[in-house]
């Protein structure tokens, strides 16, 4: 950068600007306009081809429990209106196709693909419209503020999940699930859509910016890499496990010790 | 055994066992198949009798010293060494404090050495004849007892507290009284509960302020299925008396549809199916907020305590004694909610004035 | 008296040309404190060796090393709950406002080199601490320790307990994090529930409305001067008392009710005992190196309208938290005023209750036996059913309020509804301790039977014979002396009678209500259905006759 300063009087200086402007607005214009037009109309169509195949699969995965036009029946709620974000959640987690009625509908693992998830959520969105599929900026935790989101994580989400999203418990055999492995956008989807009998935290009410802060604070508590520096954190549950801790482990190894203090030493055999 | 102190009063001692003494003190007797042989003799260790052994138990103990005293520089290198920021991945601890790490695990085992190797000391080298000790009775004998019972008698009867009356009775007097100095002291120890905890923050026409973004809020903010916490308009996080005022004044607030509200009193004090509860327990005031928003249950995290915010928040389960109060809110002219005036009845845990 | 003051002191003088530097120490001491005769009676004194009589060192070595790491703590801590925005090293709390107690632990753990692992060590040793003394208890209990002449000194430890109970209460209540502000909330909830003083006494604990900006400083005062200061009193005297009882002793061969058999205070206890003392501190620092507690930076600070769940108390307080947990939602009102009984009658009436039962249990098994002997040998649990199974099915009764406390990660863990595991400490709190009382005391009586079996018939040595007639016989081994007494010392009670309803005259003797009740209760204790009556040299010898005439 010095050197170039340093040139910025040079009498050839004007020209190479000139050259570089044409050049580089030349470049914009193709890279941009007719590419800009032509993905627009990609776009348009690549969405109606989604939602077809979105219709097949759902017909195939989802039909039976949510109607043949997502209505709802007995088995399963109406998603109309339920919109992108919340499809990208239930199924990408794999919550969604449920196996068996229960109390709560359990994570699995995920049989769908991301584009066909896409498919769905795209046909899906199309019967009604809500929230939709958030973009990486939206819960990309770095550049987030980790502090407000451990205070907002207080207030709206730990008397639930535990103050590091370890989860807890709920009525008659509900639970709110372990954050700990879950993907960032997952996160940001459930407090947009409130799954199962979990509230939403909408945007009126927590907005964009919360959220992501939020998603960081449980990334720096409850990931793989959340630091514990005093140690084992023994499941981050507190003083129940502390203190089933200090009973088994800690009182157990004083009794083995006192057993081998107390203990008379070998007696020479008798010859 | 000389401590006893005579038959029981009212019932015969016949129940007692009488072999207590005499079986142990006897010696084995050849026509007693149960008596005591007495202590068996002494064995000796492999120490007591082969040098080597315990040679080798002196090289263990002092081997065992030795290892503390490392242990213990290792402490204070560590204590150098290590900044106290520095975070390390130890399988399967996590990522843990080096510093934490080091000097615990250096301070464990050079703490853990010394008492090995003292114990290993005891056990193989100091003579490990069993000793015997006769015990004494507790209870003193007679003629101390009466030495003692006539010396208090003497003593008691030279005092003349027994004769004179109005000393003994002012004294007591005086002595009684004097600690309520003491505790007229504490009085200032707090305010008088007066009605304290039948106000909270809220007043007619203050607004509901979003506890997540400090702005009041809408109706439209609140979708059915949400859940949101408001705080009264006014009241700051850097007020001197926060704490205490959102200890009564949280918020919480649902939408519901409004043919869900089975409660009339609920529906009236409600806003286009908006209702807004105490986030404050009734049972001993943990903030409940653990929202079932298909069942329209809250549950309290500490005792479940279990409300159903579509009932007038009636209890259903758990020790709570009676249902959350409900705020009654409303529109103003700019389209923000505020609150119609305080809660009508005590938020929060009961207590023998609620009534 | 002076004379034998100048006397000693000339012989002092004496030996100063000879004595070698310790000793004149000594003679200097002795001279001014008495030690000499003080080392007389205790400087060999005799200790007998069980492992489960090291159980109170593992709690008077965990209160050692409480006061000392306690004490490194103080100087750091600053109980204040002036409110302040925290700029300190641990950045995932830049910014937060939060009072100075948490932020100044906030500093303990994140800038004082050191500090995170004392405040671990402290809060590991309190845990051990409280279930030292738990275990302990225990032990003094089953073996029936607590009789006379130990009665005090079991009243001292059930104190100690007791009161350490709410040492650690106060003491973990001073980070005023999320987690322990709502274990202070709760305390005030509980407090409010009194009738007629409780919003009194909660405005005075609390210097005005809860949380107010005092309850920090006063717990502190109360955690780290008072509360200790009365537990080192009762330390004292309990540790007297040992040395004055002398310690019991299991029975055996040469161990009578009137010596105790063991090894000397010098060496070798001294070296068990404090070598003991370093091994329980390694342990706990190893424990605190490697295992975390009470991490009170991811808890955040309090604020008494936020929470998490997994809201418990450390384990001592878990059975109180149970039974509040279980306890129906009960509430009366009435004229103009509110009885609180969901929350006083678990947190007021039944928790001291638990505790005082097993408090007050020597006292009622001194009136039943109507024992007034000295008793040093320990009895083997199985020789006292009742006693044995009462205190069982008052652990059960315990643990089961313990689980309780714990409902909501049962829930998770094992998958179950919170609201079945509440119904189930519900219906085992009445039901579970006379279960266990019955089959423990049939435990008991069954392994009565078999000692029996034992004494009489010999060792069951597993060794198959064939007779001549083909008969399959298992060899028994008769037992050594040693272990025939050791099986047969125990005291046996006969159940105490009323007597004849008239004395001889005919006339009806006035019979209380409390004589009846003993009468039944030592009919129970001591009846046909609560022990097996030990095999009496008569049966014995019978016995070995018969044998020798086969």
């Amino acid at each position: 950068m010095k050197k170039l300063s340093a040139r910025r009087r040079h009498p050839l200086a004007a020209l190479v600007v000139l050259l570089f402007a044409l050049a580089a607005t030349g470049g914009l214009y193709t890279a941009f306009a007719p590419a800009g037009e032509a993905k627009a109309e990609k776009q348009e169509s690549s969405k109606s081809l989604a939602i077809e195949e979105g219709k097949k699969l759902y017909a195939t995965g989802c039909s039976s429990c949510h109607g043949t036009g997502g209505q709802g029946t007995s088995d399963g709620p109406s998603l109309v209106g339920v919109g992108a974000a919340a499809v990208d959640f239930q199924v990408g987690t794999g919550r969604m196709p449920a196996q068996q009625p229960g109390a709560q509908v359990p994570r699995k693992k995920n049989i769908y693909s991301q584009d066909e998830i896409n498919q769905l959520a795209a046909y899906v969105a199309s019967l009604g419209s809500g929230p939709s599929q958030p973009t990486k900026e939206m819960y990309d935790p770095s550049g987030a503020d980790v502090a407000r989101g451990g205070e907002l994580f207080r207030t709206n989400c730990s008397q639930c999940h535990n103050f590091t999203g370890e989860g807890g418990a709920l009525t008659h055999g509900k639970f709110a699930p372990d954050l700990g492995d879950v993907d960032e956008k997952h996160i940001y989807e459930a407090m947009q859509t409130g799954p199962q009998n979990m509230p939403s935290f909408t945007d009126g009410a927590l907005p964009e910016k919360d959220k992501r802060d939020i998603v960081a604070y449980v990334k720096e508590v409850n990931s793989d890499k959340s630091e514990s520096p005093g140690g084992f954190k023994l499941g981050g549950f507190g003083p129940v496990s502390e203190g089933m801790f200090a009973w088994i482990f800690g009182l157990g190894a004083m009794i083995a010790v006192a057993v081998w203090v107390a203990a008379r030493t070998a007696k020479a055999k008798k010859s | 055994m000389s401590s006893e102190t005579g038959p029981n009063e009212n019932v015969s001692d016949e129940n007692l066992p009488r072999e207590q003494d005499k079986a142990h003190g006897e010696v084995a007797g050849k026509n007693d198949p149960f008596a005591d042989p007495g202590l068996p003799p002494h064995e000796h260790r492999i120490q007591d009798i082969d040098e080597r052994a315990a040679k080798r138990s002196e090289r263990t103990v002092a081997l065992l010293f030795t290892v503390s005293m490392l242990a213990t520089i290792g402490f204070i290198a560590s204590f150098v060494a290590f900044p106290i920021d520095k975070i390390i991945y130890v399988w399967p601890l996590g990522h843990v404090s080096a510093l934490n790490l080091a000097l615990g695990l250096t301070l464990g085992v050079a703490l853990f050495c010394i008492g090995a190797g003292a114990v290993h000391w005891a056990r193989t080298l100091m003579s490990d004849e069993e000793m015997v000790d006769e015990r004494h009775p507790i209870a003193a004998e007679p003629a101390v007892r009466e030495k003692v019972i006539s010396d208090f008698k003497q003593g008691a009867k030279e005092s003349a507290l027994g004769r004179r009356k109005l000393i003994r009775n002012t004294m007591f007097g005086a002595v009684a009284l004097v600690p309520l100095s003491g505790v007229v002291l504490l009085r200032d120890l707090g305010p008088l509960p007066e009605d304290k905890l039948r106000h909270t923050a809220w007043k007619k026409g203050k607004l509901l302020v979003n506890e997540n973004t400090n702005q009041p809020l809408r109706p439209e903010d609140i979708s059915v299925g949400s859940l949101t916490f408001a705080r009264p308009e006014g009241l700051d996080h850097e007020d001197e008396d926060f704490q205490t005022e959102i200890a009564k004044a949280a918020l919480m607030l649902v939408r519901l549809e409004p043919d869900d509200i089975k409660d009339k009193r609920e529906l009236d004090w409600s806003h286009e199916g908006i209702v807004a509860f105490s986030k404050i327990c009734t049972h001993v005031g943990c903030p409940v907020s653990l929202y079932e928003q298909q069942t329209h249950h809250v549950l309290c995290p500490c005792h479940q305590s279990t409300f159903d915010l579509s009932d007038g928040a009636r209890v259903l389960f758990g020790p709570a004694g009676h249902p959350l109060p409900q705020l009654n809110i409303s529109v103003n002219k700019d389209g923000y909610l505020e609150a119609q005036g305080d809660f009508e009845e005590p938020v929060g845990p009961a207590f023998w004035e609620r009534g | 008296m002076s004379t034998a003051t100048e006397a000693h002191g000339s012989a002092a003088a004496e030996g100063k040309k000879k004595a070698p530097a310790g000793e004149r120490v000594a003679d200097w001491a002795d001279g001014r404190l008495g030690i000499y005769s003080l080392a007389k009676a205790n400087m060999r004194k005799i200790f007998p060796d069980h492992w489960s009589f090291m159980l109170g060192e593992v709690a008077l070595y965990s209160f050692i090393i409480i006061i000392l790491t306690g004490v490194y703590l103080t100087l750091f801590f600053h109980p204040s709950m002036n409110e302040v925005e925290y700029h300190g090293a641990y950045t995932p709390m830049h910014g937060v406002r939060m009072s100075e107690a948490y932020a100044s632990t906030l500093d303990i753990s994140f800038d004082v080199r050191g500090g995170l692992l004392v405040r671990q060590i402290h809060h590991w040793a309190a845990l051990i601490f409280l279930a030292a003394m738990f275990v302990h208890m225990m032990r003094v209990f089953f073996t029936g320790a607590f009789r006379k002449p130990r009665e005090v000194n079991w009243v001292f430890g059930f104190l100690l307990f007791a009161l350490g109970m709410f040492t650690g209460f106060t003491g973990y209540s001073l980070p005023d994090d999320l987690l322990s502000g709502t274990g202070v909330r709760f305390m005030e909830g509980a407090i409010l529930s009194v009738p007629i003083v409780g919003t009194y006494l909660s405005m005075f604990l609390f210097g005005g409305e809860f949380p107010g900006d005092d309850f920090v400083a006063r717990f502190y005062s109360i955690h780290i001067l008072l509360l200790p200061g009365i537990m080192l009193g009762l330390l004292v005297a309990h540790l007297i008392l040992v040395f004055y009882h002398k310690h019991t002793q299991f029975a055996g061969p040469g161990r009578k009710n009137t010596n105790v058999v063991g090894m000397p205070l010098l060496p070798v206890y001294m070296a068990k005992a404090g070598g003991f003392f370093f091994l329980v501190f390694g342990v706990i620092a190893a424990i605190a190196a490697l295992f975390s507690i009470n991490p009170i930076w991811v808890l955040g600070p309090y604020r008494p309208d936020q929470v998490s769940t997994n809201a418990q108390p450390d384990w001592y307080m878990g059975f109180s938290e149970g039974l509040v947990r279980v306890m129906p939602g009960w509430e009366i009102n009435a004229w103009g005023h509110t009885l609180v009984l969901g929350v006083f009658i678990p947190v007021m009436i039944i928790f001291p209750l638990v505790l005082v039962t097993i408090a007050l249990y020597p006292f009622i098994e001194a009136w039943v036996t109507g024992d007034k002997r000295e008793h040093h040998i320990a009895d083997r649990p199985r020789n006292a059913p009742t006693r044995t199974a009462f205190g069982a099915a008052w652990i059960s009764w315990y643990f089961v309020c313990l689980v309780g406390g714990g409902n909501d990660l049962w829930a998770t863990h094992f998958h179950l509804s919170i609201n079945a595991i509440t119904w189930f400490v519900r219906v085992a709190f009445f039901v579970l301790p006379v279960l266990v009382f019955i089959i423990t005391r049939r435990v008991c009586l069954g392994l009565q039977r078999k000692d029996r079996e034992k004494v009489l018939h010999g060792r069951e040595t597993g060794t198959i014979k064939r007779l001549p007639h083909g008969e399959f016989v298992e060899i028994h081994e008769p037992l050594s002396q040693e272990q025939l007494h050791t099986l047969t010392a125990h005291d046996q009670y006969q159940p105490v009678e009323i007597g004849p309803r008239t004395d001889e005259n005919g006339v009806e003797r006035k019979i209380s209500r409390g004589q009846k009740l003993r009468a039944r209760l030592s009919k129970g204790y001591y009846g046909e259905s609560g022990q097996i009556p030990k095999p009496t040299r008569e049966e014995y010898r019978e016995i070995e006759s018969s044998h020798g005439h086969h």
